[in-house]
């Protein structure tokens, strides 16, 4: 399939950046997306061109760094996926395909698509974890954590941390990423003990990254490559108030 | 509270004021359906519930609250909507609205449609209560009833009416269940029922408020 690609460059954070059209011969239906923006880069570098930059590790859906926006869509048309898990066969022979870099305030640029997410790793930092004395690992089954407990906890916890929901919300929230990196610990009786100051960490953190508040519109839920659950952000609400009304800040 | 920058604090505000108006609501309605008894009993009736609502120290206390209300949901829906869009990103090509309904995108819109419709529903029945010089009924009590009914005479006053409460329904139709996702509620289970009740709630307040004007319109002796 023949296809023509409008592509987001930018020379770095500070230049304004334009959208250049490429077309592309002979894409094979079964490349993954990511196939297909390496066969354009090998063709811009034959060609004596700057190839276009993009966030890529894993290519398999779990590490959450292929974000772009694609055709005006997290991560592409499909729902529920990575970049490098969509395929060519998504799209039709002779289609114009727009990919731009995740936009907001606190995610910039940093060239073409690629964007700091580094926003997300102070977030973690600020009180995503879990503090345990150091020496030897205690004996694992000491806790007793219900097979229910785990298994929500654990759904908070694939998030891949892509930013998916940031670029798909209208107000560049990221409530469901702080929410589900809250949830995973706090649903563990050993995340328990901390709940309100990490709560109250990591809300405040978000805040000052300049992400926007959460509107409830869901968006975020439904371009989630992990399919993680807006009920989780009324959890880090819910933990943020009684952390508030019981003077359990910090 | 506009010293509060902190945005779930913010939106806790929203939600308590937010599901405050929609209670009143309720009560606003069952008092103003008295609108629609027959035509002699409505006038003296009504005429005799509003006189009882304005000279009522419990009912002054309340209507002080719902002002407050009103001003602080406001104040926290124009911090919040700026600080929004000041922090989102503009994409060239944007199809984002899929994942979501068109009224929880366009809270801001249609509380601006609800304002506008409360600076004229205050100016025309509100101020003319409270500072007007109204007729007096038989009873001694002013005549709001009149004043109401010849304002609903007017189709165009009818259509702005309709305007703005099928935008109310729409702004409760997303806030109602919203509230309580701002307020911590993260139980499928009471989820799925707030929800419903959302819908049930909104869906009745849109007909309840629609039905008086256009009654009183069809009602008018020609
Ligand atoms: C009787 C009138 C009104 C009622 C019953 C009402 C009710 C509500 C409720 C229950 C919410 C949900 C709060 C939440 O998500 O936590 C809400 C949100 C909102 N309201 Fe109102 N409201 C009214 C009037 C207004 C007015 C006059 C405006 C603005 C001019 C407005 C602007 C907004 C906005 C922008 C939101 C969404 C905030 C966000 O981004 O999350 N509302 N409203
Ligand atoms: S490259 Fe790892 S998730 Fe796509």
């Amino acid at each position: 399939m023949d296809i023509v690609l409008k592509i987001w460059r930018q020379k770095d954070q500070d230049s304004t950046g334009k959208l250049e059209t490429y077309t592309l011969e002979e894409v094979n239906p079964d490349m993954s997306f990511l196939e297909m923006l390496d066969t354009l880069n090998h063709n811009l570098v034959k060609q004596g061109e700057r190839a276009i930059e993009f966030d890529h590790d894993c290519r398999e859906g779990i590490c959450g760094q292929c974000g772009m926006m694609i055709d005006g869509i997290a991560h592409g048309p499909l729902k529920h996926t990575t970049t490098c898990q969509l395929h060519m066969r998504s799209f039709c022979d002779g289609q114009t395909i727009q990919i731009e870099p995740f936009r907001a305030e606190a995610f910039p640029v940093i060239r073409d698509l690629k964007v700091d997410r580094s926003a997300f790793d102070r977030i973690i930092a600020s009180g995503g974890y879990v503090s345990v004395d150091t020496g030897q690992a205690p004996e694992a089954n000491s806790i007793p954590i219900a097979h229910h407990d785990a298994e929500a906890a654990f759904d908070a916890a694939v998030c891949i941390g892509c930013g998916a929901c940031v670029a798909s919300c209208k107000n560049a929230s990221a409530s469901l990423f702080t929410a589900a990196k809250i949830s995973q610990m706090t649903r563990l009786p050993q995340g328990r003990e901390e709940a309100g100051t990490r709560v109250t960490r990591m809300v405040r953190q978000m805040e000052s990254e300049d992400f926007g508040h959460c509107t409830n519109t869901e968006a975020c839920e439904v371009e989630c490559p992990q399919a993680i659950s807006v009920l989780h952000i009324a959890r880090m609400n819910y933990e943020y108030n009684r952390a508030g009304i019981f003077f359990n800040k910090a | 509270m506009w010293f509060v920058k902190n945005m779930i604090t913010r939106k806790n505000l929203m939600a308590l004021t937010g599901l405050f108006l929609a209670f009143f609501l309720i009560i606003h309605l069952l008092g103003n359906l008295q609108l629609l008894l027959p035509d002699e009993v409505a006038r003296e009736q009504y005429n005799w519930y509003s006189h009882l609502l304005a000279g009522n120290i419990v009912i002054e206390i309340i209507a002080i609250v719902l002002y407050a209300c009103i001003l602080l949901h406001l104040a926290d829906a124009i911090y919040l909507t700026i600080r929004g869009r000041k922090v989102s990103g503009n994409y060239r090509l944007d199809k984002r609205a899929r994942a979501s309904t068109w009224y929880s995108r366009n809270m801001m819109f249609l509380g601006a449609v609800i304002f506008a419709f409360l600076v004229i529903h205050f100016k025309d029945f509100w101020y003319q209560y409270k500072f007007g010089t109204l007729p007096l009924d038989e009873k001694g009590h002013k005549d709001l009833y009149t004043l109401v009914v010849t304002a609903f005479g007017q189709l165009w006053y009818v259509i702005v009416y309709i305007i703005a409460i099928i935008a109310l329904g729409y702004h409760m139709l997303h806030g109602v269940f919203s509230a309580h996702r701002t307020l911590g509620l993260y139980h499928p289970v009471y989820n799925r029922i707030v929800r419903t009740a959302g819908v049930v709630f909104s869906v009745a307040m849109t007909f309840g408020y629609a039905v008086i004007p256009i009654v009183i319109y069809i009602k008018q002796p020609l």
